[in-house]
Order: structure tokens, then sequence, then C-alpha cells
């Protein structure tokens, strides 16, 4: 049973057929199998964020997961977003408010927010939520709490900040 | 990272059967494949038990809830019942690790998940937790972040968890599958104290699955969970309480104080709840509970300021509480 594993996976739309070990990460399967390089390696160890991807709709770090147990999921990256209704404001709105410097945290950053916004939509609460039973407005400390997962060693908090607040009011 | 073989469990009974001395569970991965890429654990096999339908949030005959092993953590403090019944575990969740963690980290996972003490991740350490026997590099190491409550000689690493110390502070269970069948083990007791053996963290026998953990029914009064860190968000505890508190006619009819970040399992305050049980609510009270509560602590050379921590964020959590009520 050692050796590779194989691992039928849609990432953006594409269905892809892989034999992998099972030690490859999604991070390393999106970046080093498929060459879809927009995805970035922070830390590798879960603590940055910068390795954010939609997997059946949920944001989760890359680097944490096996590539293998990710058989059968729809896996959506940073490159999807230019299409992608939300997604695609966000990146305007990044651009207009200086969500970036160095750009490195951008793409788990966009896909954060995506995720984020839908979690919001959905009702699911945060450490910040007062009022476990409602539904809690999208404060500028909502935002930050719930975009706690990924860090910005720049320093673009307010202009991420700020992105998030016009996507959601619009 | 080392090589190992690789099996995705049918179900239950099959996980169980695979899983060998050289074998790890694999749910959520947040924590062991991360340990499993450092080496500070190297299984031969992987039994991938996260397609197990062990997922759902259900109710309870008689009122509790039973918290799938795979449900995930956001799952959970999702769940309209418990941010209704059970804030005080749903306030934990929310404050453990990040969005993107929580959605992958499972109930099970979290209950067994490993220290970060940094000498335990350092293989160029001693570390009897890593290497029974080898030493303990934290004794007189960086250890501001170490116990103060439950250590031993041996080892003075923290349990890492908000999630267990609410499940403590709730008198939940914890069932388990073995190769001989079911058994049902109390929160409290699942953890052990490091003692001579840290390395054993668990009652977990060879190959025992977690599948659940029940939740008693709701207990009227007010409880919360809170939080301490370094940075606002996204950090692991340095002091954590985990309280409810019910009050009745200016009196304590019932009080249950948890607290981690302070030792090697979540901490649970017998003392200082006995001490509150029937007292009069009022701030002597709770100053008296949380003097009880840090009582016996034995702070290293770096983590004094715990034993302060703690004591006044068990005074001031009781304090809040009993103004709700």
């Amino acid at each position: 049973m050692t050796g590779h594993i194989p691992l039928h996976l849609h990432v953006n739309g594409q269905a892809h057929d892989l034999s992998l070990d099972p030690r490859v990460s999604l991070l390393d399967c999106l970046r080093e199998h498929l060459n879809l390089t927009g995805t970035k390696k922070g830390c590798d160890q879960g603590a940055c964020g910068a390795c954010t991807v939609l997997a059946d709709g949920e944001r989760i770090n890359s680097c944490l997961t096996p590539a293998v147990q990710c058989d059968g999921m729809e896996i959506v990256t940073v490159e999807a977003m230019a299409g992608h209704e939300l997604g695609g404001k966000v990146q305007e709105a990044f651009q207009a408010h200086d969500g970036f410097q160095c750009g490195y945290c951008t793409s788990g950053q966009i896909c954060s927010i995506v995720a984020m916004l839908a979690e919001h939509h959905d009702g699911r609460p945060s450490a910040e939520t007062r009022d476990l039973t409602a539904p809690a407005a999208l404060t500028d400390a909502e935002i930050r709490e719930r975009m706690a997962g990924n860090l910005c060693r720049c320093g673009a908090y307010n202009g991420i900040v700020a992105a998030v607040r016009e996507v959601a009011g619009a | 990272m080392r090589e190992f073989a690789y099996v995705r469990a049918a179900d239950v009974s099959g996980a169980v059967r695979l899983a060998g001395p050289r074998a790890r569970y694999l749910a959520g991965a947040t924590n062991l494949f991360d340990l499993m890429r450092e080496e500070v654990e190297t299984p031969e096999l992987v039994v991938d038990i996260s397609r197990l339908p062990l997922s759902a949030v259900e109710d309870l005959p008689g009122g509790g809830l039973r918290l799938g092993a795979l449900a995930r953590n956001s799952q959970v403090a999702a769940d309209d019942r418990v941010r209704r019944r059970y804030p005080v575990l749903a306030r934990a969740l929310l404050k453990g690790a990040s969005p993107q963690l929580r959605n992958r980290a499972t109930v099970g996972g979290n209950l067994l998940q490993r220290t970060r003490c940094r000498y335990f991740y350092d293989l160029g350490a001693p570390c009897n937790k890593r290497v029974p026997g080898a030493g303990c590099a934290a004794l007189d190491g960086f250890n501001r972040a170490h116990a103060v409550l439950g250590a031993s000689r041996s080892c003075v690493a923290v349990h890492p968890s908000d999630m267990c110390v609410a499940l403590a502070a709730l008198d939940a269970t914890v069932n388990l599958t073995g190769r001989d069948g079911e058994r049902s083990v109390p929160i409290t007791d699942f953890h052990r104290l490091p003692g001579e053996t840290p390395h054993q963290e668990t009652v977990l026998r060879e190959g025992e699955l977690v599948t659940s953990v029940d939740l008693p029914p709701e207990q009227p009064g007010h409880g919360d969970y809170v939080k301490v860190r370094d940075r606002a968000s996204y950090a692991f505890a340095l002091v954590s309480v985990a309280a409810s508190l019910r009050v009745e006619n200016g009196r304590i009819t019932r009080a249950r104080v948890a607290l981690g970040g302070v030792a090697p399992k979540p901490w649970r305050a017998y003392a200082a709840e006995q001490l509150l049980a029937g007292a009069a609510a009022g701030e002597a009270a709770f100053g008296r509970a949380a003097e009880e509560a840090v009582a016996g602590a034995t702070p290293l050379e770096q983590n004094a300021f715990k034993v302060e921590l703690a004591r006044r964020l068990v005074r001031r959590t009781l304090i809040e509480l009993a103004g709700r009520s």
C-alpha cells in the first residue's frame, strides 16, 4: 500500500486524474503537479493563510491538507477568481483600496474573503459576535476577526478591511 | 516526511481492525500532517477516517447533544443548538485557530491534538513526550508558555485545546470504539497527567477510535469562555477560562470552572467549584474561588504571570456571569 494513490480532482472546473504520493499536500499538488502557481506557500504549517483555497466551497489551508484527502472535491483557486462574480469584485476592490503591497498573501486573502462573505451570508458567527443567536452585522471588528487566518506582513490590513467593506456593502 | 502506507477506512470496524501500534488515524489532518512533516510523528500506516459517517450533530433522548467525531469545528460552532444551548462551547471553538483551520479540524482531532511546546517539535532538543527518557528542555529553557498546574519534572507542556476546556466545564463524555467493543469516558478522565509517562496523553487503548462526544442536557444559568492570548486572534491561550454559574435568590446553586493554557490537560478547578456551591454570589466568594483555582500552582522561571492571570481571569469571569443572573 506504500506508493502512489489514484486521485480525481476538479480544479477551477477542470477535471484531473492524478496518481500521487500521499505525502503531497494539496498546495504542492496545485503548484508542482498542476502548474497552478497562483496559490502561495508562506509558512507551510497553517500559520499564515497564504495557501488558502476553496474546497467544496469552504476555505482551507491547502498546505495542511493531504491532496489524497481531496479525492472528488471541487477546488477553486485564485486563478478562477477573475471569472468569479464575487472574486472579481474583491480583486477590483483590492486595487482600489491598496489591499496589498508585495502581493504574496493576496491570492490567499482573495479566496478567504470570498468564502468569508458566504459564511457571513449564511449567518455563521465569529468570536466577535456578541449575540450567538442572531445574525451579526459585518463591522470592521467582525471583518478583522473573520480574516484573522490570513496574515499580511506588509501590514495592508486597513486596505483589506476597506476592500471587504466596499464589496460587502455593494 | 517519512514514507507511510495510506488506506481509506471503509467503516468504523474496518478502521479499528487496521490500526496497529505504528498506525495513526487521519481526520482533518491539520495537526497530524504538520507533525508528520516535522517527523515528530512517523507512523508506518495512516488510516484515513475522514469519509466515515461520523460527522453528524444529533439530539440525544433526554435533551443532550451528540457531536460526531468528524464534525468540523466550524460546523459545531455554527450549529444552532450549540449556539443556543451550549454557548460556552461555541465561544471556545470560535476562539480556536483560524476559520480555515476550523473548516478542517474535527471534534475527535481536537481532543487528540498534541502540545505546541517548541521543544516537542524540535528534534534537536530532548523531550520526554517525543522520546521517553530523553529529558525535558523546557524545564530550564523558554518556558513562558508552559504549565503551572498538573505538570511534572518529566514534562511541563500544556494541552493546547480551547474546545476541550469547554467540554470539561460541560461534563461531556467521550465515546470510543475499539477491538473489544464500545465504551464511554468522562472528558475529565480522557486526558492523563504526565507524571513519568508524558508520552501517554490519553486513556485510549491501541487502535481505539473516538466516535463521538456527548453533551449532557443544558443546565440553567449562564456560561462563557474567556481567552487571553498574545494577540487579538489566531493564537493559543496563555490562560483561558470556561465557566458557568447558576444563581438563585442571591446564592450560587451550581458552578463549573475549567482552565486552559495552564496545565497538561483541560483543568477542572473542582475545589473552586466546591467553594462556590451554596455561597452568596458576590465578589468575596468569587475572589476565594479564584485563589483556590490556582492554589498549588508551581510556576517555572518565565511563567509566574500565568498564576496571577488565571486568578484574575477566573474572578472577573465569575463576576460577569453573576451580573447576567
